[in-house]
């Protein structure tokens, strides 16, 4: 194999990270959404803690992303 | 790819100062611009009207609301921090909203300076300077006890402080990566899909129904999902400030 197939391969592998972040996203809103409908009264006081947990999961798929732009452009 | 190139408006490449290039760029056309539109906003709204019109009020919604994220977040030492972090996330919304406004229509092109990691960098390292300087001035070095959570048992003393120092100084990288890379990704999925539309357009009126219609259908709404990205990070950014300068204002 090539380095430049290697690279893409690399790339490709690395978009399994957007998929996994989606799921950590999914589960963070899905979550807040179950425990949201238990007790609605909370629910409102808890929406900088969505977002910050929201946050730290997009972070990590942003990095797979990163990871892919930087093999297929850069390395 | 052509949306993201930094192209000098006047002044060439030879204007340097100390080996960096000063000449006004189509960045710093757009980061004018928000500014601009940033003050035209809060100026139209500064009546001070004790009934207030609507456009009062929309400035008003918008003041409390980094009002209402500073005070839930740090407290009432956090009315000091209002102005900074508001312009932070007005500068940062309006800069993410005026990038996806449409003008390829008639002909010139929006530039997203958000979008790019040496703006937000900037952004990042004044929001974690300020935590810097604010941290050390309240706390002097005892601000370093940020780095030994309350309640850490003393076996573990050596390994703790590491990893706490580590993600402080990770902070100012994923502030700036975050918005750069959600606003960039956002972006080359958009283009993506509109070579999906004009391409299969050329290929044949086969191929452009097939596939270009439910390309553009799927751009309406990613676009509208864009809207939604600017502002979560946009807010994202504000928050994760708010609750940096909450670690410097009361340690914890």
């Amino acid at each position: 194999m090539d380095a430049e197939a290697a690279k893409l391969i690399g790339a490709g592998l690395a978009a399994i990270g957007a998929g996994m972040a989606a799921l950590g996203v999914g589960n963070v809103f899905g979550s807040f959404l179950e425990s949201a409908l238990r007790n609605p009264g909370a629910a409102d006081g808890q929406q900088g803690r969505l977002f910050i947990g929201f946050a730290a999961a997009e972070l990590l798929g942003l990095l797979a992303f990163v990871v892919s732009m930087i093999l297929i452009f850069v390395a | 790819m052509h949306q993201f190139t930094i192209e000098p408006l006047f002044g060439t490449d030879h204007w340097a100062i100390g080996g960096y290039n000063i000449a006004f760029t189509n960045s710093a056309l757009w980061m004018v611009l928000a500014t601009v539109v940033i003050w035209g906003f809060v100026a139209l709204g500064m009546k001070r009207q004790l009934v207030p019109g609507r456009w009062q009020m929309a400035v008003e919604t918008m003041t409390g609301f980094i009002d209402n994220l500073l005070s839930a977040n740090v407290g009432p030492e956090g009315k000091r921090f209002v102005p900074y972090v508001f312009s932070l996330f007005m500068f940062i919304l309006v800069a993410n909203l005026m990038g996806l406004v449409p003008l390829g229509l008639v002909g010139s092109h929006a530039f997203t300076f958000t979008s790019h990691f040496t703006a937000t960098g900037v952004l990042a390292i004044m929001s974690f300077s300020i935590v810097l300087i604010v941290g050390f001035w309240r706390h002097k070095l005892h601000f370093f006890s940020l780095f030994v959570p309350h309640g850490t048992p003393w076996w573990l003393l050596w390994l703790i402080p590491i990893i706490e120092m580590v993600s402080f100084l990770v902070r100012p990288f994923s502030l700036g990566l975050r918005l750069f890379v959600a606003m960039m990704a956002g972006h080359i999925l958009l283009e993506v899909l509109s070579s999906f539309v004009i391409n299969s357009g050329n290929a044949g009126a086969g191929w452009g129904v097939l596939i270009g219609i439910p390309s553009f259908i799927l751009m309406i709404g990613i676009s509208a999902l864009e809207l939604l990205v600017c502002v979560i990070q946009a807010y994202v950014f504000a928050l994760l400030t708010s609750l940096y300068i909450n670690d410097a204002v009361n340690l914890h």
